[in-house]
């Protein structure tokens, strides 16, 4: 059984104003920001599943439907046995201390009056039994093991550079053992050599905890190093999901192609085709139909037209794409 | 001559309440005509201050200390602020990280760009419109009248960026500054525009020097590229020569520590962190992070050594057959 499932996830947020008025009165469906618009997709126990997309995808969406930071418009999402979308209340915030997540900010993130310290013990005090004396000792242990050292313990978060600050984020999501962790975009506003440093520490972590990660990013290399499978998302659906190998080997939709084309490579002998699409992503209140990449693929036949859904083209490794 | 901008020794101080920052120190390279110059280096490695001072946009508590800025013959450094002017934004432009912070919000964006005509080139107002639509095609801006009418907060990020460029553009300089123009942008927007500055340098004639942390840019659209750490260039020279073969170990230690789509290698981090550059120590600036510090790298500041031809190195450790250095 997969340690999570997402089924048929869908999130609209309503414009509202007078236009909802006039499409109500008017009798049609009232326009709404259709973020998420039908994404399902499992997670193993241990696995690492990579959600990559551009802006306005809707990944940063995915991530907050899962830990219910937002309420779903449609579908499920399934933590084990159980169905995180119809708890509420004590039972979801139960659930939490198993979910948790790094968000993409570490600086807007952490409460500035906050030391380290204090932040890394707030999960504890809401998910554990431990005594205070227990609890200092558990986030001492845990800001350890992300490689911060016992000085900077009581400091406040204006007194870190970025890259503690992110490793107190990493503290804070990891300290009540939860099974799962959403990273949002965790490393994209790190240098290059904290970057590094960030990947192969969350790597170390999972392996030593035994976590799964999802793990949200617009940067493909860095999706490479840490997923072993990876969803890409394009206008709020998933329109390929393979094998982190086998996506890069071959990728199969035109889109997953232009994003790989894109990536600059860091060999200047290297010649690579390219697969250029043109302009713009369309705005998620008005969606084309058919293919959503239709306006912009240069592949386009007039059979994109029709609706396309994800199916299996290899074992394993789904396409929504009528070409592929 | 082929150098459009030689910079020698440029030193930029700041006056802190906690002491002198040596930001930038003794800066040497040149920008060819026509040529993509790539600076590279970690966040606090002197990229952008280097950029600001070429334009003698350092504001106090900076300054610049010594050195010469010479553009197309005249030392920038030695000009006074009347003459600077006249050279900010009509020979040398620049295009900055986030172009919606750098645009007017109260002007449309045809506004600004047509300004630029009738202040710079004393076109009337008509002309200016109309050669404004003309820089909004160029930089591949689809519906463009209807665009020059909206404000930079309708515009996508991709599309400030492209008239950012368009207004860098508007008054044909010879050499264009594009701070990290692609950080922050989605992936294929980015490729959009690293693309534009490329075939605009081509079309135009313009030298470029583009400020990026990634080496993946500077791979794929640098001719030359100069490395920098802690407010010092440690490596220049052709692009092809130094991802070949870096010499210095802070290169390479930048190349290993990069995510990799092209092929499965493992990520080693840089070891340490940047140094302080509040009062930093004589000798070689990375030295505390070598691998393969020697003595003589804590006495001594390596001087550049020519490595090949077009490729130089600041490092006693490296292993280059003694030829002098140029300049």
């Amino acid at each position: 059984m997969p340690l999570l499932a997402v089924e048929g996830l869908v999130k609209h947020f309503p414009l509202g104003g007078p236009g909802e008025w006039l499409d109500r009165v008017r009798g049609h469906a009232p326009k709404a920001v259709r973020a998420v618009d039908g994404v399902s997709f499992a997670v193993e126990p241990g696995e690492t599943l990579g959600l990559v997309g551009e802006s306005g995808c809707g990944k940063s969406t995915v991530a907050r439907l899962i830990l219910r930071l937002v309420d779903p418009t449609g579908g499920h999402v399934r933590f084990g046995d159980v169905n995180l979308t119809a708890l509420a209340g004590e039972p979801l915030r139960r659930q939490r201390r198993n979910l948790q997540m790094v968000f993409q900010d570490p600086t807007a993130s952490l409460n500035p009056r906050l030391s380290v310290r204090r932040a890394v013990e707030e999960p504890l005090r809401r998910h554990s039994t431990l005594r205070a004396a227990e609890r200092r000792e558990r986030a001492a242990q845990v800001l350890a093991r992300v490689g911060l050292e016992r000085e900077l313990l009581d400091r406040y978060p204006h007194e870190l550079s970025g890259g503690q600050r992110q490793r107190v984020n990493i503290a804070r999501a990891i300290v009540t053992e939860p099974r799962f962790v959403v990273l949002d975009e965790p490393t994209s506003s790190l240098d290059v050599s904290l970057r590094a440093k960030a990947i192969l520490l969350l790597a170390e972590l999972r392996a030593t905890l035994g976590m799964s990660y999802l793990f949200i990013s617009h940067d493909l290399a860095t999706v490479k190093y840490l997923a072993g499978r990876v969803a890409v998302m394009y206008l709020g659906t998933i329109v390929e999901e393979a094998s982190t190998a086998e996506l890069f080997r071959q990728p199969r939709h035109p889109y997953t192609k232009a994003l790989l084309s894109a990536v600059p490579v860091p060999d200047p002998t290297v010649q690579r085709e390219r697969l250029v699409l043109r302009g713009e992503v369309p705005s998620p209140i008005d969606i084309p139909a058919g293919c959503r990449l239709r306006g912009r693929c240069p592949l386009a036949q007039p059979v994109c037209a029709e609706p396309v859904t994800l199916r299996e083209v290899a074992p394993r490794h789904r396409v929504a794409c009528h070409l592929a | 001559m082929t150098d459009l901008l030689e910079v020698r020794d440029l030193t930029v101080h700041f006056d802190t309440e906690a002491g002198l920052v040596e930001a930038v120190d003794g800066v040497t390279f040149n920008v060819r005509s026509g040529e993509i110059l790539g600076v590279v280096g970690e966040s606090g490695s002197g990229k952008s201050v280097t950029a600001l001072a070429l334009l003698r946009l350092i504001r106090p508590p900076g300054r610049i200390v010594q050195g010469a800025v010479v553009f197309e013959g005249t030392d920038l450094v030695g000009l006074s602020e009347d003459e600077m002017r006249a050279v900010r934004g009509t020979r040398i432009a620049m295009v900055f990280q986030s172009p919606r912070t750098a645009l007017n919000p109260v002007l449309t964006v045809g506004r600004q760009i047509s300004r630029l005509f009738e202040l710079h080139q004393g076109a009337s107002r008509a002309e200016g419109r109309t050669r404004t639509i003309g820089m909004l095609k160029l930089v591949g801006i689809s519906e463009p009248e209807r665009r020059a009418r909206q404000y930079a907060h309708q515009l996508s990020g991709g599309m400030c960026q492209r008239v950012m460029i368009a207004m860098a553009l508007a008054t044909s300089p010879r050499l264009l500054l594009a701070d990290e123009p692609t950080t922050g942008l989605d992936v294929s927007i980015a490729a959009q525009i690293l693309e534009l500055l490329r075939d605009l340098g081509r079309r135009t004639g313009a030298s470029i020097l583009l400020i990026t942390h990634d080496l993946g840019v500077v791979a794929e659209v640098c001719d030359r590229v100069a490395v920098m750490h802690a407010g010092q260039i440690v490596e220049v020279g052709a692009v092809r020569a130094i991802f070949a073969r870096p010499l210095h170990p802070y290169t390479q230690a930048l190349v290993r520590s990069i995510p990799r789509i092209d092929r499965d290698v493992t990520m080693e981090p840089i070891p340490g962190i940047v140094p302080s550059l509040l009062a930093p120590p004589p000798g070689c600036r990375y030295a505390d992070r070598c691998p393969r510090v020697l003595d003589v790298c804590r006495r001594d500041r390596p001087a550049p050594r020519a490595a090949a031809p077009d490729h130089e190195v600041a490092c006693h450790a490296a292993e280059v057959e003694d030829a002098p250095a140029r300049g």
